[in-house]
């Protein structure tokens, strides 16, 4: 088959292309990579890295009952305090509806009486539950470990708050107004405790529980890199003996506890 | 041919209908594209500022695809104020009542709603994104400004 005209390659004029194309590179090429290596050093830039895993270590000899700082500051962050009873809900129901990351619960052992007092919130399993039934992929693992819900993708059908052992996730059942910036929350969208993702991805050292915790005098909560051997958890979690709940599911939990 | 048609008044004016009709859809059009000049709102950063994250008439065509995309890289790798992001686009893009509180960017006249009302294309962001920029990046906890709330008055 003859070629047409028009296909046939100008090998010359291709060259020069080339030239030409090289020649723009290199002039261009100094400042691309000056741009990105000042991007780089940002730590929003940053991608989460499976070089660390967040988690919590929570001493419940130290959690107070009625103490309820750990909850406000979880509210406030995330923007959860900004939520308003719908007018036609009564206020039982908005009590059982309205989203919270984290719940303080009250242990009983029915045979010595003794009382635990903890926060529970997301255990940022190793292997989630939550993860492995959702049928769209929202509610995923990040590199770093924090489990989440992609709200993006979130179809609302709840099977992973079923999945969850810790109840730990809520659903959001009327339309949202007052969402925070940083924490975009809507109706029809599965949310939990997020191990302060705004704060991780900016590089910041702590979650808004621990420092409440913290500025109450309490201390009861230790958040930090699992990974490093060397980081305030990883050493408290050597030192001292702690549990993940409900350790027989083998979900190999982020968060710890202390006394339970 | 010709002769017929002029020899029929009827059909001369259903032809000057339809070119009415052609004349009226075009001049919609112009003062449509004449809004679209003043979709940016005054008093708004867009306003004053030459130009986007990219050329104007690349972003009225593609800026859903590059949020979309933004969205995916942010919420799982953690990428955070880039180019693309949506919080960026409220920011420079709300605009401000006399008294300095800010419109939701998706209310009636406003950035968003204006041209998406004009293309007839439903905005879901604002189901779950805030319409104005409401407690920055970090809370006041986070940035070492004590625990306060941010609720704030609501913009709309
Ligand atoms: S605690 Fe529940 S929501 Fe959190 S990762 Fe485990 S199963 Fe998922
Ligand atoms: S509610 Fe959303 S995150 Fe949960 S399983 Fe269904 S789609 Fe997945």
């Amino acid at each position: 088959m003859m070629k047409h005209p028009d296909e046939t390659i100008d090998q010359g004029r291709r060259d020069w292309f080339g030239l030409a194309a090289a020649a723009t590179a290199a002039v261009a090429a100094p400042g691309v990579i000056l741009h990105l290596a000042s991007a780089n050093t940002a730590p929003e830039a940053q991608p989460a890295s499976s070089a660390v895993r967040w988690g919590l270590l929570i001493d419940t000899n130290k959690c107070t009952s009625g103490c309820r700082d750990c909850v406000d500051a979880c509210d406030r962050e995330n923007g959860l305090d900004l939520q308003t009873k719908p007018p036609t809900e009564a206020p039982t129901a908005w009590a059982d509806q309205k989203a919270v990351w984290v719940r303080k619960v009250k242990l009983a052992d029915g045979l010595t009486g003794r009382v635990t007092n903890l926060p529970l919130m997301c255990q940022h399993c190793e292997h989630p539950p939550c993860v492995d039934v959702c049928p769209t992929g929202a509610s995923f693992k990040r590199a770093d470990g924090i489990v989440m819900v992609d709200r993006h993708i979130c179809i609302g059908c709840r099977y992973c708050m079923m999945a969850c052992p810790y109840q730990a996730r809520s659903f959001i059942h009327q339309p949202m107004h007052d969402q925070l910036t940083r924490v975009p929350r809507g109706k029809g969208c599965v949310e939990s405790c997020n191990l302060c993702v705004s704060r991780r991805d900016h590089g910041l050292p702590s979650t808004a529980c621990a420092d409440a915790c913290t500025a109450a005098g309490k201390g009861a909560i230790v958040f930090g890199d699992l990974k490093d051997p060397a980081s305030p958890i990883s050493l408290a979690l050597k030192a001292m003996p702690s549990r993940q709940l409900r350790e027989d599911l083998a979900l190999n939990t982020g968060v710890r506890y202390k006394g339970v | 041919m010709a002769r017929a048609l002029m020899s029929n008044p009827g059909r001369w004016a259903g032809v000057g209908l339809i070119l009415l009709g052609l004349c009226w859809t075009l001049a919609a059009q112009v003062a449509w594209a004449g809004d679209a000049q003043h979709f940016v709102r005054p008093g708004s950063k867009a306003a004053t500022l030459g130009g986007c994250v990219e050329a104007t008439p690349f972003m009225r065509r593609n800026h859903m695809e590059l949020i979309k995309h933004q969205r995916d890289i942010t919420v799982h790798q953690g990428i955070r104020g880039a180019r693309y992001s949506l919080a960026g686009c409220i920011d420079c893009h709300v605009s401000h009542t006399a008294d300095g509180q800010a419109v939701a960017i998706n209310s009636k006249q406003q950035f968003c709603y204006a041209c998406h009302a004009f293309a007839a294309v439903k905005v879901d962001c604002f189901d779950c994104h805030a319409a104005v920029p409401r407690g920055g990046p970090l809370s006041a906890a986070a940035s070492g400004q004590g625990a306060t709330s941010e609720r704030d008055p609501r913009g709309e």
